[in-house]
């Protein structure tokens, strides 16, 4: 197949010879593969979009999943915000709560858009809809942001893993978290290296990030990861944009990423057999859920006794 | 490369909560009824590693008989595809297996109906992208991306000569085609991705070609 990068280093190169945006390289073999026009391509790009601000919409409302494990902590963060103590600063702090806010909305069973789980959904648009509000882009930057995390996105799919029963949690809110970082750079107007150190350095950070689902739903921990992913890849941007470059090259993290995954124990690949989801806790909530137990004292209680 | 689409990456548009338990599973529902070729009365729904371990918490199962429904990945009724499939007559139910298959999100579904059966096994390789592995007891590599035929003949010389003349004829071009077979001289199967849907006329012309025994289709 013929396709324009294979791998980071192809894409900076590919970047920096023809003096193109990551975003117009993802777009251009888009348009190579599919054989469709830039508009078509656009287009569905511009709906996958309006999916995403209907989520962050509809999560700042407040949502409950079906079991009532999550939800309505996107809200609490956003008063939070409004009281004007946070010490994060606005900017990360509503990153995160759009980001909870997307993840919330998926675990109850919402409509959402993959980026590149839905397990890992909220982290780009997360990050996006923070920026926004300090860089201003036009709709098309705003559309180009997802064009540039899915160049990266699509180079971790190929190379490494996507998914939480393969790679762990690292290959899910781990690439979520470096394709936003690199898509925040070129957004903010950094340089297509500096985009590619933004990736490294938040994927670095997330290695061997383990898939422990309490009671195999995307619940718990998944929605305060999307938190934490989007906070990483702001900070990253932040760090890229310095001028602090990555010592590891960026597609040998993903190799990295993509072998510590092979060798991770398949307890801790979204089987609910280890980490978090084998706590007594995390089986006394499974047993719950799935054999009738009573869940809301069950969680009242934990809040009472810490 | 497994991942051809930046819509692969960013997408697809879904129900939650997880794109490979959940939109992967409902694509293979709706493949393997595209590859029925109707709504079977029953299936029976064999799940493997992570899918078995998790299927419930995910909605593995409500996607799983969404797709067999028909529903895409973003279809609300996924939710309440059980109630939908009895409406529907739609029989099913869910085996999970200890087993180990290649990938850890394997499901494996046995179909049928009056007429036949079908077995149809696909696995979930993240993001919401499927592969279908075997189709019949035939080891295959067919992503679902793109439009395709399956043809289960004889294993007889003219075969698949005579299958991608009828297809020129009609102005079909191939993208990518394998032929598998269990044992020479028995049954074969012929898997070909097309550049374009292809309609019911020119798969029932493909049937009535000598030795060819049934024809399928996945539409995209």
């Amino acid at each position: 197949m013929d396709v324009l990068f294979r791998n980071v280093r192809e894409l900076v190169e590919r970047a920096e010879n023809e003096g193109k945006l990551i975003s117009e390289l993802m777009i251009e073999q888009e348009m190579i593969i599919s054989g469709r026009s830039r508009e078509e391509i656009f287009t569905q790009m511009d709906r996958n979009l309006r999916v995403m601000e209907e989520a962050v919409e509809r999560g700042l409302k407040g949502v409950q999943s079906v079991t009532g494990l999550t939800g309505g902590d996107a809200v609490l963060i956003q008063n939070y915000i409004a009281t004007g103590k946070s010490l994060a600063g606005d900017l990360l702090l509503d990153a995160v709560s759009k980001a909870v806010a997307t993840n919330e909305v998926n675990a109850a069973m919402g409509t959402i858009c993959a980026t590149p789980t839905a397990g890992s959904a909220g982290v780009v648009p997360g990050t996006l809809f923070a920026v926004q509000n300090k860089l201003n882009p036009t709709r098309e930057q705003m559309i180009r942001y997802l064009f540039t995390s899915g160049a990266f996105g699509f180079i971790v799919a190929n190379n490494a893993s996507i998914s939480g029963a393969e790679g762990g949690c690292q290959a899910e809110v781990g690439s979520a978290s470096a394709m936003a970082a690199a898509a925040i750079v070129e957004m903010a107007g950094g340089t297509a290296q500096q985009s590619s150190e933004a990736f490294a350095i938040t994927l670095k950070n997330v290695l061997g990030l383990v898939c422990d689902p309490v009671a195999g739903l995307v619940e718990v921990p998944c929605v305060k990861r999307n938190a934490m992913g989007a906070s990483n890849s702001i900070v990253a941007a932040d760090m890229a944009l310095a001028g602090v470059t990555s010592r590891i090259p960026c597609d040998e993290v993903i190799g990295a990423m993509y072998r510590i995954g092979q060798s991770m124990s398949t307890n801790l690949k979204e089987t609910a057999r280890g980490g978090l989801a084998a706590t007594p806790t995390g089986k006394a909530i499974t047993h719950a859920i799935f054999e009738g137990g009573d869940l809301k004292s069950l969680l009242k209680s934990r809040v009472s006794s810490n | 490369m497994k991942f051809t689409s930046v819509f692969d990456i960013i997408g697809p548009v879904m129900i939650g909560p997880s794109s490979s338990h959940t939109a992967g599973a409902a694509r293979i529902g709706r493949v393997a009824r595209d590859l029925f070729g109707r709504q079977p009365k029953w299936v029976k729904i064999h799940l493997y590693g992570s899918f078995a371990e998790t299927y419930r918490g995910h909605g593995t199962d409500v996607a799983i008989v969404g797709g067999l429904l028909d529903y895409d990945t973003d279809d609300e009724r996924i939710k309440t595809s059980f109630a939908e499939a009895e409406k529907a007559g739609l029989q099913f139910e869910f085996i999970p297996e200890t087993a180990n298959r290649a990938h850890p999100n394997t499901a494996r579904l046995v179909m049928g109906d009056d007429e036949s059966e079908m077995s149809v096994e696909g696995i979930s390789i993240g993001g919401g992208k499927i592969e279908i592995s075997e189709v019949n007891g035939f080891k295959l590599r067919l992503t679902g991306g793109m439009p395709a035929i399956l043809v289960v003949h004889d294993d007889r010389a003219g075969c698949i000569a005579n299958v991608a003349n009828c297809l020129a004829m009609h102005k079909v071009n191939i993208g990518h085609m394998e032929v598998s077979r269990i044992e020479r001289g028995l049954t074969a199967l012929m898997v070909i991705e097309i550049d374009q849907n292809i309609d019911e006329r020119i798969l029932s012309q493909i049937s009535y070609i000598p030795h060819i025994t049934k024809v399928s289709k996945i539409n995209n």
